[in-house]
């Protein structure tokens, strides 16, 4: 069995630390090793969307990212986008709209989506439609999803 | 916090309700948008092996022997499991066989053996090991090599069931069946235009973003525990019962959440490997597919080669049809071309039909259902039809259909009679929609098509037990794939007149519930919400009574609405439901309500769609510009979540009529088995989906409930077939609608 690497990273603003195989995932980290199983594998090769996190402030699919190159990284995943107990916009949004239904690919979407909030606040629907592009959804269509995104767009704004 | 009510939809019901057509947030909504919510491959227990599964590389193999010896050596393997490992039982050996091979692989992709191991990577790296000697043999791989004289046989002892006969004739024809009505020879010979033309489609698959997983524990005690995300636990257990040979109380089955499934996580395929391994090691052992086993492994919905005729007078009156549907079943019997045949001319009602049904055997995946499945295989060749009947006859799109609409009392084809439908409701609802009475803009191609699914019942329980404080707890066994636990939830707050945050709705394992079939056939919010309303009803007989002791009086002369207990004759007794919650404890001890139902009230949905289409002329791509999706659902319970049905159905069907195919090579491996080469529709492929939600209640439910889970697949590709045809003036034949077969199509 190959030997284990020490890897320090932040991950949703706290110090980690662990320890990994040079062939793991970042995914497979998160999951299997930290624990964070809130990032979902769907297709482990970079095109579903369902594992996508924010490293270094870039969305990136977790599963191709080695756990290695996490070394140093400022990670956000699912599990760190609420205040605590409070929902984060999006968060609400998606529920109010109905933008989710089985849930699975809802963490991806929500992720993806804060950090296209984040860089460009009032995007109109193709730039939402093609900034999400690489999280599929098999269950709603896209439609809520797309109009949970404008909800909270709207409400962001005016708050 | 309430979902938003962003849509006017044409509502024809005339009932109100306190609760029912509300559009709350679901119970597990946090959960859900968090990352908390456990789903199968989330699970994780003490001493958890994983496993890893060996797959056959050809579509059509004999097994000559497997050596596992090199595998079990390598350090950290704990154990291997091999189809021997199974009891060898008579009667369910093709369900075994598709769990790990025996004498043949049948498909590409077909599990050969199993191991367990320290890490998934240790797994693997033993799968490598395992040697397995094969003598390789021709496929076939569609219903018309399957069905060609002299074609290699998948089963030596399959032979063909002739309307309802044994043949003796071995072949890959495992049944041929017909209903009849009427006579077609008369019809046609009546009809005064006759279109008749053959359709293909290909094998897809429903795509859910979760692939399946389970974690198995078999104890000292000799009784099993598994978790995992499929769509009925009473199904796993039961199938469980049957592999292992033991009875079914031996087995518990906790139902994690679920990362969509679509009909294709009603069979089990990792759920029984775990198991054996976890017997031979004594530890946990969980399986999770990869993505490429998701599409080679699991079960698709077929290909299908079918034949349709249509018959009718100058004035549009069908005569006479004929549908010749070969579906293919995969690797063992059982393709669901016998639902395609209970759909197929079941929107109209014609007087001579004649459909004559094959299930064949192929070197693919044993299919598996699809979301109303063989029904829009049937549809895309049926209402293609339609189209040019239509054109054939100079009439409108949907004149022509309402001219033929079956309505309540038109016998099917294959038997049964309409009870009161929305057929013709949705049809209307078709024709007077601003999308059908605007002009399509220059250029683009306009096509409409309605489908039916005829809905299913079956057994479904609930309990619920009264909290001190007036809320309750509602427990059930059906897997939520799209927040069905809160439409439950929803019948059990109407009936005893309280909020439905009130309501704390569980999915429970199968020790804790009555027998509950799976989440299928659009059956969760009719037949469990059905046993929520019945278990309420009970809670509510029982809180009557109990006031009626406190006040010492008749329980007849009381009456409990909107949460208040009274008397019809005293207006001084009265009492809400909290109180009387909170004083259970003192007068009598706790309320529970039960329920175990098999509802006979099922009710039919039609849905209807009309699309738009622009082709780009270089290329032949095909851009889907508006799409319209119209849908009978009888009530909506939570009307968000269906129109998330009816949206996640339609553009299902939109990926199924212009991406999606297993893109299979002459020796029947798939070629595109990733996310990336199967293209299902990403955000940017489409538009807003509109619905309409058309409500004719189902006298056969309390609220009225049909089920939506399904109907809305099946228009999409003979509408998108029918838009592209009116732009290019070509018919559609094949799907899936590539930009090449749009290009090939008019030369």
């Amino acid at each position: 069995m190959p030997g284990k690497t020490h890897v320090q990273t932040t991950i949703n603003g706290e110090q980690v630390d662990f320890l990994c195989e040079p062939r793991q995932s970042l995914l497979e980290c998160l999951r299997d090793v930290i624990g964070l199983t809130g990032t979902k594998e769907g297709c482990n090769d970079g095109n579903c969307g369902a594992c996508t996190i924010n490293m270094d402030g870039r969305v990136v699919t977790s599963c191709l990212v080695l756990g290695v190159e996490a070394e140093g990284a400022n990670i956000e995943t699912i599990e760190g986008v609420a205040d605590g107990s409070n929902l984060h916009p999006l968060q609400l949004a998606f529920l109010e709209n109905a933008a989710l239904q089985c849930g699975i690919c809802t963490p991806g979407f929500i992720v993806s989506s804060k950090a296209l909030l984040e860089q460009n606040p009032d995007p109109s629907e193709h730039e939402i439609r093609f900034w999400l592009a690489n999280n599929l959804c098999r269950c709603t269509g896209y439609d809520k999803i797309i109009r949970a995104v404008q909800d909270a767009a709207k409400k962001m704004q005016e708050a | 916090m309430t979902t938003a009510d962003y849509e006017r939809n044409m509502i024809l019901s005339n009932v109100d309700y306190k609760v029912i057509g509300t559009r709350p947030v679901r119970h597990d909504g946090a959960d859900k948008v968090t990352g908390r919510a456990i789903y199968g491959a989330d699970f994780d227990a003490s001493g958890l092996l994983h496993g890893k599964i060996l797959r056959s590389p050809h579509a059509h193999a004999r097994i000559v022997s497997i050596d596992t010896s090199k595998a079990e050596a390598l350090e950290g393997v704990k154990a291997v499991a091999t189809t021997a490992d199974f009891p060898q039982k008579d009667g369910n050996k093709w369900l075994r066989d598709n769990i790990l091979a025996s004498d043949k692989a049948l498909y590409a992709g077909h599990a050969i053996a199993g191991v367990a191991a320290a890490s998934p990577h240790v797994a693997e790296e033993a799968l490598a090991l395992i040697e397995v000697k094969y003598e390789v043999l021709e496929p076939v791989l569609t219903t018309q090599e399957a069905m060609a004289e002299g074609a290699p046989i998948l089963h030596e002892g399959l032979t063909t069931q002739e309307l309802g006969e044994d043949s003796g004739v071995v072949s890959n024809t495992a049944n041929h069946f017909q209903h009849v009505k009427g006579d077609i020879g008369k019809g046609f010979k009546d009809a005064d235009v006759i279109v008749e033309r053959e359709y293909d489609t290909k094998t897809v698959h429903q795509g859910y973003i979760e692939p399946h997983s389970g974690t198995a524990l078999w104890g000292p005690d000799g009784r099993l525990h598994v978790w995992c995300s499929n769509q009925g636990s009473f199904v796993v257990r039961d199938s469980l019962a049957d592999l292992l040979d033991m009875p079914v109380s031996k087995i518990r089955v906790t139902p994690t959440e679920i990362g969509g499934g679509f009909g294709g996580k009603i069979p089990i395929y990792v759920e029984p490997v775990a198991a054996i391994l976890s017997k031979k090691t004594g530890a946990p052992v969980k399986i999770v597919m990869s993505r490429k086993e998701t599409f080679e492994g699991s079960g698709p919905t077929p290909g299908s080669n079918i034949k349709i005729k249509l018959g009718a007078k100058s004035d549009g009156t069908i005569t006479a049809a004929h549908a010749w549907m070969a579906m293919e079943a995969g690797a063992y019997p059982g393709s669901p071309v016998g639902a395609a045949a209970q759909c197929v001319f079941s929107t109209y009602d014609i007087e001579n039909a004649l459909i004559d049904g094959y299930d064949v055997v192929v070197n693919k995946p044993k299919t598996a259902a699809y979301r109303a499945p063989g029904a829009p295989n049937a549809a895309f060749g049926m209402e293609q039809a339609m189209n040019e009947l239509a054109g054939k006859l100079g009439m409108d799109q949907i004149d022509l259909r309402l001219k033929n609409v079956a309505v309540e009392g038109t016998r099917r084809p294959d038997g049964p009679v309409f009870r009161r439908i929305g057929a013709k409701e949705v049809l209307e609802a078709m024709r007077d929609h601003p999308h059908y009475q605007t002009t399509k803009p220059d250029g683009h191609g306009r096509g409409v098509a309605i489908g039916f699914w005829f809905n299913i019942g079956f057994d479904s329980a609930c309990n619920i037990a009264v909290n001190s404080d007036g809320s309750i707890n509602l427990t059930e066994g059906s897997t939520d794939i799209g927040g069905s636990r809160t439409s439950i939830a929803m019948h059990a707050a109407e009936v005893l007149g309280i909020p439905v945050e009130d309501v704390r709705p569980s999915v429970v394992d199968t020790d804790t519930i009555g027998f509950t079939a799976v989440t299928g056939g659009s059956r969760t919010t009719f037949a469990t919400g059905w046993a929520a309303y019945e278990a309420a009803q009970d809670v509510r007989t029982q809180s009557i009574e109990r006031a009626a002791t406190i006040w010492d009086v008749n329980p007849d002369s009381l009456d409990m609405e909107d949460g208040v207990i009274s008397s019809k004759t005293d207006s001084e007794l009265k009492m809400t439901f909290k109180e009387l919650a909170s004083q259970m404890s003192d007068t009598g001890g706790g309320i529970t309500g039960r329920a175990a139902v098999n509802p006979k009230g099922v009710g039919g949905s039609f849905a209807g769609n009309i699309v738009d289409v622009s082709i780009d002329g270089e290329t032949g791509k095909v851009t889907v510009e508006r799409f319209t999706c119209v849908q009978d659902v009888g009530k909506a319970i939570h009307p968000s979540y269906v129109e998330g049905q009816m949206q996640g159905g339609s553009v299902q069907g939109i990926g199924w009529a212009l991406n999606e195919e297993y893109f299979m090579n002459d020796q029947g491996n798939m070629a595109n088995s990733s996310l990336l080469d199967y293209r299902m529709p990403t955000s940017l492929d489409l538009p807003m989906i509109d619905t309409v939600i058309v409500e004719v209640a189902n006298t056969g439910h309390p609220f009225g409930v049909r089920g939506v889970g399904e109907a809305n697949i099946i228009p999409p590709t003979p509408a998108i077939a029918n838009a592209v045809s009116d732009a290019t003036g070509n018919i559609m034949t094949q799907l899936p609608l590539t930009p090449g077969a749009v290009l090939e199509s008019g030369k």
